[in-house]
């Protein structure tokens, strides 16, 4: 068995046995709903149903119904895009990245996150359908086989690689979660009485028997995805940056973008994996398993991930100078001091000055400010694919066409739209899956677990 | 070999069973009960209908009823039954007409197709206007499809037949007659020398009666033509000929656009602002509001209405040597005048016989008249005199008129409140209002003879001497409508029509002027095609002797009690000037949708008109001086000479003198099925005869109100290779790289010019088949906007509202962007800042700049479009696919340009635009170009480069197995551009004007370093000016 060294804190408190380990995780699954969790979907559900409503008010009447214009031709559609993927970045690499590193801790939090992730990309998908003039022609941007001769897509246009890159994520992402997940719908499947869920969890779970060859392929499975999902970590943001990266926009024409994309996201993904999970171990008791040492992990990561985006930031500003460039010179001085200076200061307090405090380890062991603090980073986040887009677009080459961009109801209703359905996932998640991987949990119980390390320091 | 294999389909046969045998002879195997069920009548008769039976019946009955109760959709293409000669669906007609309503005068070729009108251009071969139209004659083919004119004769607003009509008309006007009483006739001026003869020959008809016909100008030139009634003993206009002036000073006349022959002028003006050929003319303006032609002006001079005698004074004095106080820029003008007299002009815009005849001195003083304007060859463009207007008004109010004919002009709307024309009106008996739409006088008539549009009418017109122009119908009438002259005829009880009329006037007179065509048919059809006839002109005066004695017929007496008049100008501290937009003109066309969208030229402001401020004057008093999208404009309550205006918009106008406001005249007329008023009318609250007013004066009322600007930021940020601009010295004198640098990159191999710095490969249009191109010229550019609603109208370009337009979202393909830029006192470099560089000067230079899609052979949009809706053509130009967009409006975010418009709404459909679109309605539909999609929502669109016009050009080129010639194809743009300042070519043709524009010192492109390689071309704007602001 696994051995680890007594200095490295436990990752499961109490005394916990491996069936309490089940019940713990099956508690809201067997359980009745408790009246906060109702209270969250009520208004979630509204939210999302506001949002659809809204929806449906912009597909049915134009793309007129939100405030774009003549010179900012995407704005808080696209902005709810990048920050969507942007958090649906956290979950793969935790599960993909922290398994391929044998970081242990995931396993508290790499379900939820998964989850999240699917969550996330699910809504981020949303917005270029929604953006698009004509939705129900989105069929053209596959490369189908058809009857008008050599029609066929722009294999150069990044909005094309866009397609391909969320797809893949999207469909890997998904498949690794699920996979996670048979072994712990099998333990519900044995445990729950009554007959409609055993039926539906024993559906789900594949007809999983937890033998040992089982195991032995799904470990295997397991590493297989991880493999495949890492690399797609970097590309999706990647690729997404190239949005912008590849286009003549001063303020998106950068090289820069792709890694500092990334970085960005895995910063908003933490910072949204913190929002939820907080409540979560809070609402769920899952204080010993989501433990204060994770949540210390997650805020060193976002640390690591802000700093990097803050030395983006500035070394855009060293370049847009040195490149000696008057558009480029001008995008940024205009980011800095013209008529958006609130967004580009808000983004800069958010993003670059607010995770620094987590150098102190008071702060960053301190679960309700880092609860505040990752509702701060995600903000910051959003401002900063707001600051991008709209910054750049509305004051381009010719001065005659410098707009503003202003939202409307529907621009603000879509993204509320978003974020409700996205709690409704969530919560429904919560309420049906097993919210921790329970299984995997306990092959960590005798390494890390808090009584059998002070059994091994007691030797 | 025969195969004696056995083949079988099933063990059962292959055994032969029993079964197998039994039931192989049968066709169906399984017992069928229809036989004896149908042949049994008691089962028949016995049989039940089961509930799931009956309810199938009934599903399908309803659905077989519903379905049939459908009807089939209305069918309204009509065929041909016998095809007309000359109309070939999908070619279109021209027709050779002119334009001419008492505002603009311009020679038109009509497009039609299918026997529709669609689309109106200068007729290239006019000898007066030299093809050259203005975006009011563009536009006015809408008019014609407009849902709200008249479609029958009204009495006291009951529709009857023209019989009755005419009926009851005849009756009135014969009672009038028959005791000797007053008819008066109402008209815009009227050069028709048919309809003017038709005029004498109706008073001729009856001796007994008192008739007159009384011309009245909206936007009156009295003054001009009283002075000239001074000077020369003819109230007529002179004409112009600025191609060879080489100094040009304006004192407050806006001679490209609000002047007799304003298109005329445009044109000449031009040919005396290029650069190249080695002399470029000195424009001197003087004026308070910033007009069309002082945004053009190389040295403007601001100065206050009630100056503009001051300053005529002082010019004449100086030039004349007397001395006097003038100014040190009075000084300079008149030094230039005086270099080059006889190639010289001063023209005046006030309304005000003492200042012109001032000016008709100074001109003479120059030895201009017989070279740059000529009194002997008038012009006739404007006739109204103000004092036989008041005449009339009075003798209306006298009651004493018992007939009153009104044409063409609106003087319930555009008389001086003063004179109360509407009550004077109410005194007539008898009103006929001759009107193709509902006015404000044709309203309060009792009479309504629904008039044909102009499209519709025969007429003639004799805009200038010599110059004798035909106008034709296109169409037959929409509706049941009458022109002004079949009904005069009609009423003096001639059975002829007009059209016999103008051809016996022309046989008698024009016919007579020439000796080329022996027979009247071929005179008159050639006439017909070409739209005019050139006669004879007068011997222009041109030896010296013969002016002066001409001159001093009234000479230097009939000067001096001017000047003496001219002293007791009125000021006061406010001064506001009242003057015509480019779009609305004297407010004829308010109601033309094309036109209210269409930016003005200076303030790039749509569907209003509003009080100009200067901004420092606006800042002093609190007013906002940022407008448009969600900035809002505040509101003053206006009082000029007593009429009280509430809630007037405020803009801070760069150009607007210090002290001085100006308003625009022809708005606040109801438009659109909603009957929306749009703006204010300032016309009562102008005195007679005066262009601005000192009795002013207005308190702000903390309101605010939307206004709707297409150009939010006002200067060019210094982005030298946005604008590139310099003066005639530095031109003449230095290379090109003084001041047309080209953009040069430091690359690993050395410095590199950037358009050899290129990551893709080279398009394959440098040097097979067409390669389209287009060259604009800045200097010649005054930014008429005339190229702005040739487009509209070429390439159905939506009308989106003043809602849209403040959310920038304007549709226009060709747009015209206005710089402002430094003023003489130009701001030190180190001075400027971003924040500063934002804010226009107070009497800053303008550049006017058309922008539409550059046709980047590396285009930016090309390589981002997701689904390649757009591509490049192997002809150089950057092309949509409507139907393969998606409209990620990617391409328009990329595009550096900012030139592509995104469908944000159905605009054929949506509500929202059901009352400003003309494709919502059937008639208005009628305008839609045929050859170009109307773009469905969702989808991105820009401009072609009139991709229909080059197609055609080729087919035509085809049809007649040569290769298409330079000059075959024009744009929309380029061919209504009345300065010529568009070239649009074939860059493969070495010998095309295109290629040599390009080529030229001053064509660059613009924000070449970006790597585009546009294929459209701007050529250096060159001021006359003495410094150089680059």
């Amino acid at each position: 068995m696994h051995q680890e060294a007594a200095i490295r804190e436990p990752l499961i408190l109490g005394e916990k046995t491996y069936g309490e380990i089940t019940d713990d995780v099956m508690a809201s699954v067997v359980g009745k709903a408790s009246k906060s969790w109702w209270i969250a979907f009520g208004i979630s559900a509204v939210m999302a149903l506001w949002g659809v409503g809204c929806i449906l008010y912009l597909l049915g009447t134009g793309v007129g119904t939100w405030g774009l214009n003549k010179t900012v031709g995407w704005a808080w559609d696209i902005t709810n895009f990048v920050w969507w993927v942007g958090i649906g970045h956290a979950g793969t690499l935790i599960s993909a990245v922290l398994l391929l590193f044998r970081q242990k801790w995931r396993m508290a939090i790499n379900r939820s996150a998964e989850a999240m992730t699917i969550f996330a990309v699910m809504m981020a998908a949303v917005w270029p359908g929604i953006h698009m003039g004509r939705i129900w022609l989105a069929y053209f941007v596959f490369p189908l086989p058809n009857q008008f001769g050599s029609l066929w897509v722009n294999f150069n246009s990044p909005l094309l690689w866009d397609v391909f890159a969320i797809s893949t994520y999207f469909s890997v992402s998904l498949v690794f979660w699920y996979i996670g997940l048979i072994p712990d719908f099998a333990t519900i499947r044995d445990k729950v009485t009554q007959a409609v869920p055993k039926k539906v969890y024993s559906l789900l779970s594949f007809g999983w028997t937890g033998n040992a060859k089982a195991w032995n392929r799904f470990e295997e499975i397991s590493l297989v995805l991880a493999g495949l999902a890492t690399p797609l970590v970097f590309s999706v943001h990647s690729i997404v940056s190239m949005d912008f990266a590849t286009s003549v926009i001063p303020g998106w024409h950068t090289t820069i973008f792709p890694p500092y994309f990334v970085s960005g996201a895995v910063f908003s993904g933490f910072a949204m994996v913190q929002t939820l999970l907080i409540i979560m171990r809070k609402v769920m008791h899952l204080e010993n398993y989501i433990t204060r040492k994770h949540i210390e992990y997650m805020n060193i990561v976002i640390i690591v991930t802000g700093s990097i985006v803050g030395v983006a930031y500035l070394t855009e500003l060293f370049i847009s100078w040195y490149s000696g460039v008057e558009y480029e010179a001008y995008a940024f001085i205009n980011r800095a001091t013209g008529p958006y200076w609130w967004a580009y200061w808000a983004m800069m307090t958010c993003n670059v000055i607010s995770p620094q405090v987590f150098w102190f380890k008071k702060l960053r062991t301190n679960i309700m400010f880092t609860f505040f603090m990752s509702i701060v980073v995600n903000i910051g986040m959003w401002f900063e694919r707001f600051v991008i887009i709209v910054t750049s677009l509305h004051r381009d080459y010719l001065p005659s066409s410098w707009t503003m961009f202003h939202p409307t109801f529907v621009d603000i209703g879509c993204f509320i739209g978003t974020i409700g359905i996205f709690f409704v996932l969530f919560l429904l998640f919560a309420r049906f899956f097993p919210v921790l991987p329970l299984n995997e949990l306990k092959t960590i119980l005798k390494s890390s677990g808090e009584q059998y390390k002070t059994k091994v320091e007691e030797h | 070999m025969s195969n004696n294999k056995k083949y079988w389909k099933g063990v059962e046969e292959l055994k032969e069973t029993q079964s197998f045998q039994q039931s192989s002879n049968k066709e169906f195997n399984e017992y069928l009960p229809a036989a004896d069920f149908l042949g049994e009548e008691n089962l028949l008769a016995d049989s039940k209908t089961s509930r799931r039976d009956f309810l199938k019946y009934l599903g399908f009955g309803v659905t077989a009823a519903s379905l049939a109760a459908c009807e089939t959709p209305v069918n309204k293409v009509i065929p041909y039954v016998v095809k007309t000669d000359k109309i070939n669906p999908g070619v279109a007609n021209y027709f050779a007409s002119n334009y001419s309503d008492g505002y603009d005068f311009c020679d038109i070729v009509v497009k039609t197709r299918e026997g529709r009108p669609i689309k109106i251009e200068g007729n290239k071969k006019s000898l007066f206007t030299k093809g050259g139209i203005n975006a009011r004659v563009n536009s006015s083919v809408l008019s014609l499809y407009d849902e709200k004119r008249y479609r029958a004769p009204q009495i006291a607003g009951e529709e009857v037949s023209w019989s009755k009509f005419d009926g009851e008309v005849k009756k009135e006007l014969e009672a009038a007659i028959s005791k000797g009483g007053k008819i008066r006739i109402l008209t815009n001026t009227i050069t028709s020398p048919s309809t003017l003869k038709l005029v004498s020959d109706f008073k001729a008809a009856y001796p007994d009666a008192d008739i007159q016909h009384i011309t009245y100008d909206a936007v009156s030139f009295s003054g001009m033509l009283e002075a000239n009634m001074a000077s020369f003993g003819k109230a007529n206009l002179p004409s112009y000929d600025l191609t060879k002036a080489k100094s040009i000073v304006s004192i407050g006349a806006d001679f490209m656009n609000d002047f007799p022959s304003s298109i005329q002028l445009t044109n000449q003006y031009a040919k005396g602002r290029n650069p190249e050929k080695g002399w470029m003319s000195k424009h001197f303006q003087f004026e308070s509001s910033l007009s069309l032609s002082g945004s053009n002006a190389d040295v403007r001079i601001p100065i206050k209405p009630s100056e503009q005698g001051k300053i005529a004074i002082d010019l004449y004095n100086y030039i004349t040597g007397k001395g006097g106080s003038a100014s040190a820029k009075v000084k300079k003008a008149g030094d230039h005048l005086l270099a080059n007299k006889g190639a010289s002009i001063v023209l005046a815009g006030a309304n005000d016989k003492n200042i012109q005849l001032v000016v008709n001195a100074i001109n003479q003083e120059l030895n201009n008249y017989g070279k740059t304007l000529d009194i002997n060859n008038p012009n006739f463009l404007k006739k109204g005199m103000d004092a036989k207007v008041a005449a009339l008004v009075k003798e209306m109010n006298d009651g004493s008129v018992d007939a009153l004919l009104v044409s063409d002009v609106d003087p319930v709307y555009s008389m001086p409140k003063s004179m109360n024309f509407e009550a004077a009106m109410a005194k007539v008996k008898t009103t006929v209002a001759f009107a193709s739409r509902p006015t404000a006088t044709s309203q309060k008539a009792k009479y309504i003879a629904a008039a044909n549009h102009y499209l519709e009418a025969w007429n003639d017109a004799n805009p200038q001497a010599g110059h004798y122009s035909l106008a034709q119908p296109t169409i037959n009438p929409l509706f049941d409508t009458r022109q002004m002259q079949d009904c005069l005829m009609n009423w003096m009880g001639s059975s002829e029509s007009y059209y016999e009329y103008i051809r016996k006037n022309w046989e008698a007179t024009a016919f007579k002027m020439q000796s080329k065509s022996v027979f009247f048919d071929d005179f008159w059809n050639n006439c017909l095609h070409e739209g005019f006839f050139a006669g004879k002109q007068a011997p222009a005066v041109s030896d010296d002797s013969s002016e002066e004695s001409e001159a001093s017929v009234n000479g230097t007496a009939s000067v001096a009690s001017a000047i003496a008049a001219i002293g007791k100008a009125k000021t006061g501290d406010w001064e506001l000037e009242f003057y015509s937009k480019v779009g609305i003109g004297d407010g004829k066309q308010a109601h033309n949708p094309w036109l209210q969208e269409l930016p003005d030229p200076i303030s790039k402001m749509t569907w209003d008109n509003y009080l100009a401020m200067n901004p420092g004057d606006a800042k002093e008093l609190g007013f906002a001086t940022e407008y448009g999208e969600q900035k809002n404009a505040d509101t003053v309550n206006l009082t000029v000479n007593g009429v009280v205006y509430e809630n007037v918009p405020v803009i801070a106008q760069p150009g607007q003198v210090k002290g001085t406001l100006s308003v625009a005249l022809g708005y606040g007329q109801a438009i659109g099925k909603q009957n929306e008023i749009i703006g204010f009318n300032f016309y009562p609250a102008q005195n007679a005869g005066e262009t601005y007013s000192s009795s002013v004066s207005f308190e702000a009322t903390g309101n605010d109100y939307q206004v709707a600007t297409t150009q939010t930021h006002q200067t060019v940020m210094g982005r030298t290779s946005v604008v590139r601009e310099t003066n005639f010295d530095t031109y003449k004198n230095s290379d090109k790289d003084a001041y047309n640098p080209a953009h040069i990159l430091a690359t690993h191999d050395g410095p590199m010019n950037v358009n050899d710095v290129d990551l893709w490969a080279k398009h394959p249009v440098a040097s097979a088949g067409h390669h389209w191109g287009m060259s604009i010229d800045l200097n010649s550019c005054i930014g008429c906007g005339s190229c702005v609603t040739s487009c509209n109208s070429e390439n159905n370009v939506p009308v989106v509202g003043k809602d849209e337009v403040r959310r920038s979202r304007e549709m226009h393909w060709m747009r015209i962007d206005r710089y402002f830029s430094s003023a003489e006192e130009s701001v030190e470099e180190s001075e400027r800042s971003y924040g500063k560089m934002e804010n226009p000067e107070d009497n800053p230079m303008v550049v006017h700049q058309p922008m539409m899609c550059q046709h980047c052979n590396h285009a930016p949009c090309e390589t981002v479009c997701p689904v390649a809706a757009t591509t490049h053509s192997n002809e150089g130009i950057n092309q949509m696919t409507y139907n393969r967009c998606i409209g990620t409006r990617y391409c328009a975010n990329n595009c550096p340009y900012k030139v592509r418009r995104f469908n944000w709404f159905s605009y054929q459909n949506l509500d929202k635009f059901a009352d400003l679109n003309p494709s919502q309605d059937d008639l208005g539909r009628m305008v839609l170009n045929p050859d170009v999609t109307v773009r469905a929502r969702g989808v991105m669109e820009k401009c072609s480069l009139c991709v229909q016009r080059i197609q055609t050009g080729k087919l035509d080129a085809k049809k007649e197995g040569r290769p298409v010639q330079d000059g075959d194809i024009q744009t929309a743009c380029a061919s209504a551009c009345p300065t010529n300042a568009i070239t649009f070519g074939d860059l493969n043709d070495k010998s095309s004007e295109v290629l040599a524009a390009t080529q030229s010192n001053r064509a660059y492109r613009v924000i070449e370093e970006v790597g585009t390689q546009a294929n459209v071309y701007y050529q250096v704007k060159v001021r006359n000016t003495e410094t150089n602001i680059a």
